[in-house]
């Protein structure tokens, strides 16, 4: 019972959220409730017992729609509403309406045929956290690894593009150091 | 699920919901005491014995004030940001064992709301996201200094969080499992059995990070009072900002019982005395913020990214490399 309470509460909570995110021209309110949003969907991985997942979920999506807020406050007003300059809304509902329907019928077919079987069932006796392991090294090794090296890769062009200046500190340099700078990288442009 | 379990369930979230909550009041009347006693002052005196009422009066204070949400402001946003702070806090304590198990009325109690088996991470996790809270009040106050102290609390967040997960793998690899109550039987065994020997630059570099998630002194970048004011909690007045508080109280309290129970061996073996070795060690824990607050200035922010990416990340990562090359072999 408490079950079935708690998943129609936070499936509903999550389809509400969701719709916010979507529907809003407000910045912050997009972000806050697709933040809440992640976070629900956490609730479901602990209704099915997948502890380790609903942690997961909830750290990763915490920090990761943390970075997103980052980008809004450096491009947004977030106090004001967005001004979104869309051509013909008709045709942005019918592709993101259909691209959705494709999902959820993708997702709904296995379940409506009852093909799913469990390829790698709990085994028995062990932790949530050791079960992903177990799987997530032995059958999964490889595209882990591929996964890690494509982060490192990110990680290291990331810094590259950023770290052109790494060496001089704006907190550091007096006031005339800074223009100076600013001049001269004004004619290293034109 | 029986009726049982429901009722003690909710008797336990009541307990601790109002314990650390009146413990946040007392807080912040030790805080006073201890900086007045380390600055030779004499702190709050004029209200009760030693000042002792002082938190009473902080309470009508905050609670009968006009609660004011500024004109520009995102009004829901702006009203929801100290609950998430407050909130998340207290839902970070549902993991934590906060005394060994006893009886009563024969009745066995576990003073833990729930042992999941993947306490520790869903603790970070959910404490973590109670950075929200600054977060969403300062983007959703029009105000400038507000505005940069979100700046700094997102920046914290995204850096400190790999600091803790990092410093506390290595203790983990040496455990085994994510629990606190599994943490606490490792160390069992006494004085010498405490990770804090095996693992003192794990502890170090957690406690740092623990500075920066609670947002003490020397990491109090996000509500700096003599550069930006009050940070996020400018423009807030009221109860809302004793929200902000109490979450920020809350969360010291209950990263000190994190701290002893994962690093200097929680209750021990489970007896009475060992409850009250762990109530000592949590106490000394906060008493080392204050201690913290009381002998450090502020650094700078970039000196905050500094230290996070350029010297703890590092020597974490070269940790857990030479704790697992000494578990191998």
């Amino acid at each position: 019972m408490f079950e079935a309470v708690a998943f129609y509460l936070f499936a509903f909570l999550t389809v509400v959220m969701f719709s916010i995110t979507v529907f809003t021209k407000q910045a912050l309110y997009a972000l806050t409730s697709l933040a809440a949003g992640m976070i629900f969907i956490s609730a479901f991985y602990f209704i099915l017992g997948a502890d380790f997942l609903g942690a997961v979920q909830i750290i990763v999506y915490t920090g990761a729609v943390m970075a997103l807020y980052a980008f809004a406050m450096m491009f947004f007003d977030t106090t004001r509403d967005v001004k979104e300059h869309t051509r013909s809304p008709q045709i942005v509902f019918l592709l993101g309406g259909m691209v959705a329907l494709l999902i959820v019928i993708i997702f709904a077919v296995p379940i409506v045929s009852e093909n799913i079987t469990a390829n790698y069932p709990v085994a028995e006796g062990v932790g949530n956290s050791q079960a992903v392991g177990i799987v997530l090294f032995t059958k999964y090794l490889v595209p882990f690894e591929v996964a890690a090296v494509m982060l490192l890769v990110a990680m290291v062009a990331g810094i590259v593009l950023a770290g052109k200046k790494m060496d001089h500190s704006l907190t550091l340099m007096e006031d005339e150091e800074i223009e100076f700078a600013e001049k001269s990288n004004e004619k290293a442009v034109s | 699920m029986d009726m049982a379990f429901l009722i003690e369930t909710i008797v336990k979230i009541v307990v601790i919901l109002l314990v650390f909550s009146a413990l946040a009041g007392f807080g912040t009347y030790f805080e006073r005491k201890v900086l007045a006693f380390m600055q030779r002052r004499l702190g709050p005196m004029h209200v009760g014995p030693y000042g002792l009422l002082q938190i009473a009066a902080d309470g009508i204070k905050l609670f009968t004030k006009e609660d004011i949400v500024p004109q520009n402001v995102v009004a829901p946003i702006f009203k929801i940001a100290p609950v998430i702070t407050a909130a998340t806090a207290f839902m970070a304590a549902a993991a934590i064992p906060f005394m060994p198990s006893f009886t009563m009325f024969g009745y066995e109690v576990h003073p833990i709301v729930a042992d999941i088996n993947i306490g520790i991470l869903y603790i970070l996790g959910v404490m973590g996201a109670g950075l929200y809270g600054p977060l969403l009040g300062g983007l959703a106050s029009a105000n400038k200094w507000s505005l940069i102290s979100t700046a700094r609390a997102a920046s914290i967040f995204i850096s400190y969080e790999v600091i803790t997960g990092l410093a506390l793998l290595a203790p983990l690899m040496m455990v085994g499992s994510l629990s606190l109550i599994d943490f606490n039987t490792y160390q069992a065994g006494g004085f010498g059995d405490w990770i804090v020997w095996s693992q003192p630059v794990a502890f170090v570099l957690f406690v740092i990070a623990g500075f920066a998630e609670t947002g003490r002194t020397p990491f109090h970048l996000v509500a700096n009072d003599h550069e930006i004011i009050d940070g996020f909690g400018t423009e807030y007045s009221g109860m809302r900002w004793g929200l902000f508080f109490i979450g920020e109280y809350a969360n010291m309290f209950f990263i000190s019982f994190v701290i002893a129970i994962i690093f200097l061996g929680g209750y021990g073996d489970g007896s009475g005395l060992g409850a009250l070795a762990l109530l000592a060690k949590v106490s000394f824990i906060f008493f080392f913020f204050l201690w913290t607050r009381a002998a450090w200035p502020d650094i700078r922010p970039d000196q905050l990214m500094w230290l996070c990416w350029k010297v703890l990340m590092p020597i974490a990562v070269i940790n857990i490399v030479i704790t697992g090359i000494v578990m191998m072999f």
